[in-house]
């Protein structure tokens, strides 16, 4: 029995690559960063048996992955919770399409948003989309749930949603694998018409998806992970959904819980299994991580009757994530107490590293500023947010990948002068582009500075879409050869990087500087991989 | 047995070496395990910590219960501080003595040291240059290792084979460094 040491991540990636996928398709995001990551390091993706590239962004991501399957082939897209906004036409069209080969969809949410800037429950885009939901609640459940979902997406010819908080996605524990399914072979649809959503056929489609959401609620590879286990004390019962369960049990030894519990990991479920709790306890206390699903559906519009306890009455808190000590107290189990941080303790915010190039560049976007007055940098998703903190304190927004190319051209409609958007290069390439293209359609006067670090640096170093190709992307979108301009944000550049800068602030129409120089870790992760490459030519 | 060990650093400093290390030395006891970290956006010279938890029965929660951790270990002295809240009673505190210092407003290191004291159980070693010494500042997180040794509850030649095998791609040169740097930890650790 071979045991593996691995982050919840990791474990999907595995049962994914055990569950035979030919495809994997990506793009970085925390916490969901480490499934692609995995199978790139794995023997079948070196090989190149599982094809896994990054895309240049989650709609990508999953249209690829459908393509895949279109083919008769296992494929999985992954993402992070605001991923799947960027694939949510593809995600929810593809349930409409159905898929061919079994078709995964990994959502990585961040309750708590350690590292995203919302914390959306994905849970709630499998019901929008009438798309089954595993919602594992340990790594060896993530793995195991990898080859049920493939089965369930072939069976009823849907794509699945895998759902992962960030405790589940970044924590390691053992896992016991099994033996490796081969890949499924090349054979499209027998109906390939299914996959043109043209009113009539889409209208026919909608009530087949309709009709298996409610058949596969009775499915065993769904209701095998929803178990009931009964108590001695009536008083309460407890609904616990996904890693909610953990916290629980938790604060009971030897496994002792006195209160019936319903573990739920699947969705949907029948209502059936609601009343194993319901016939037998008058109070309810519902614990999920991220938003109220369970606990509204269960309060309905009318909220009477029976006591739930949950976030929605502020026994949970109504936002962030769980942890033991939040269960115990809506539990009314004393929590432990530890000693008192000190009032020495001063926080510590990420910064940029030690010689990175975007910080030479926010230098002399700062200076290069400074005589108009404004607040209206627009910025993006990126290492380049820290620029929010002192001591550059010059962005003036973070909202969605893109956005800070567009709101740039909505601030210069409505008057800002000069309307910059700071965007990194990987960012640009996932959803800066079209926006790029609407500046030059209606010749709009912003200036697009692209932190071009030569790589996606915020999520740990991963290949860009963009590297090499920023001065034919712009000027192919029909920027002005003359007003795409690069630099080398170096201190020894600052006054001439200063000066372009300014050029194109000046210019009344659409411009853009781009800002190149390697990420300094990726660069010393570069140089390491070549010395020990030419090490080993030497001795070889 | 059950252990819950709290470690502590700012991004870069290799806690998830030291993470790594017990976790693969509880692997080969075939010891139950979970072990949470930090990835992401936070890594970027803010704090990190990785919540250890290892034990003979399966373990439920990836997350450590306020004053229930047995043990924390720091690579950096502020650091050790900051997740005093997990401390159970009785608990040791394993860290460096030297800071890190990122931020304008780090506090006198005195007052630090002064602050960790107040916990009956710590130990404070000078990690950096001890692991200087061995042949490699980098080794300053297995210097802390091996002070921490003792009370986590795993057999020294387990933890020992653990960090041969993390360092083993590196090679043997660096393997030695490490060990040695582990080693001289856990001697201050028997002295105290």
């Amino acid at each position: 029995m071979q045991r593996l040491l691995l982050l919840g991540d990791e474990a999907i990636a595995q049962g994914a690559i055990d569950a035979g996928i030919s495809g994997m398709y990506a793009y970085p995001g925390t916490p969901s960063t480490e499934i692609m990551e995995y199978i790139q390091a794995s023997p079948e993706g070196k090989s190149g048996r599982i094809e896994c590239r990054w895309s240049s962004n989650e709609k990508t991501a999953v249209e690829t992955a459908l393509g895949m399957s279109y083919c008769g082939k296992r494929a999985m897209a992954a993402m992070k919770h605001v991923g799947l906004n960027v694939a949510a036409d593809a995600f929810i069209n593809s349930a409409i399409t159905g898929v061919n080969g079994g078709l995964i969809i990994v959502a990585a949410d961040d309750p708590s948003m350690h590292s995203s800037q919302n914390e959306q429950d994905s849970r709630f885009y499998g019901k929008f989309a009438h798309v089954p939901v595993y919602e594992p609640r340990n790594q060896q459940e993530a793995y195991d749930m990898v080859f049920d979902a493939f089965e369930l997406s072939e069976k009823y010819s849907l794509p699945v949603l895998m759902r992962i908080p960030t405790r589940l996605a970044h924590s390691r524990s053992g896992v016991v694998k099994r033996r490796q399914i081969p890949e499924k072979k090349f054979r499209l649809p027998d109906d390939s018409r299914r996959f043109i959503l043209m009113p009539a056929i889409a209208r026919k489609r909608f009530k087949i998806l309709l009709e298996n959401y409610e058949k596969l609620q009775f499915d065993n590879r769904l209701t095998k992970y929803n178990t009931f286990k009964d108590g001695p004390d009536r008083s309460l019962g407890i609904i616990a959904c996904g890693i909610a369960v953990n916290y629980l049990m938790e604060n009971f030894s030897d496994d002792e819980l006195p209160y019936p519990l319903l573990s739920v990991s699947t969705y949907p479920f029948s209502k059936d299994i609601i009343k194993d709790i319901t016939g037998r306890c008058r109070e309810i206390l519902v614990l999920e991580e991220g938003y109220p699903l369970v606990e509204e559906q269960l309060r309905g519009i009318l909220d009477e009757g029976r006591r739930i306890y949950g976030r929605m009455d502020g026994t949970i808190p109504r936002d962030g994530e769980l942890n033991p000590d939040i269960v115990a107290s809506a539990l009314g189990i004393k929590a432990g107490k530890g000693h008192t941080v000190p009032e020495i303790v001063k926080s510590r915010p990420p910064s940029f590293c030690k010689g990175c190039g975007h910080a030479d560049m926010f230098n002399a976007i700062v200076e290069a500023i400074k005589p108009y007055g404004i607040q209206g940098v627009f910025s993006d998703i990126g290492c380049y947010t820290l620029a929010a903190l002192p001591p550059y304190s010059c962005i003036n927004s973070c909202v969605d990948m893109g956005a800070s190319v567009t709101m740039a051209i909505g601030a210069a409609d409505a008057g800002l002068f000069p309307s910059i958007a700071v965007i990194g290069d990987s960012t640009f390439t996932h959803s800066g582009m079209p926006g790029l293209l609407d500046a030059v359609a209606k010749n709009s006067p912003v200036t697009i500075i692209i932190a071009d670090n030569l790589t996606t640096g915020m999520t740990g170093g991963q290949e860009s879409n963009a590297t090499g190709r920023l001065q034919s992307i712009c000027t192919g979108i029909g920027v002005a050869p003359e007003h795409v301009r690069t630099i080398v944000p170096l201190r020894r550049n600052h006054e001439e990087n200063v000066r372009i800068m300014r050029e194109e602030f000046e210019y009344r129409g659409p411009s853009v500087v781009i800002a190149t120089r390697e990420c300094i870790q990726a660069g010393a992760r570069r140089r390491k991989s070549e010395k020990s490459e030419k090490q080993k030519n030497n001795e070889e | 047995m059950k252990k819950d060990i709290i470690i502590a650093g700012v991004g870069g400093q290799g806690i998830l070496s030291i993470a790594a290390t017990i976790g693969l030395a509880a692997v080969e006891k075939n010891m139950f395990l979970k072990q949470s970290e930090v990835h992401g956006m936070s890594q970027r010279g803010g704090d990190v910590v990785s919540h250890l938890r290892i034990s003979d029965k399966p373990i439920h929660s990836d997350l450590i219960p306020y004053g229930t951790s047995d043990l924390i270990i720091s690579v950096e002295p502020m650091e050790a501080l900051r997740h005093l809240p997990w401390l159970a009673p009785g608990g040791w505190i394993v860290t460096n003595s030297n800071p890190y210092v990122n931020i304008s407003d780090y506090p006198p290191v005195d007052e630090i040291i002064k602050n960790i004291k107040k916990v009956k159980n710590s130990i404070i070693v000078d990690a950096d240059s001890i692991a200087a010494d061995c042949g490699s500042i980098k080794a300053a997180n297995m210097v802390i290792l091996g002070a921490a040794s003792p009370f986590m509850g795993i057999p020294l030649e387990n933890l020992e084979d653990a960090l041969k095998k993390m360092f083993s791609k590196k090679g043997e040169q660096i393997v030695e460094i490490n060990l040695k740097a582990f080693r001289s930890g856990r001697k201050i650790a028997e002295v105290q």
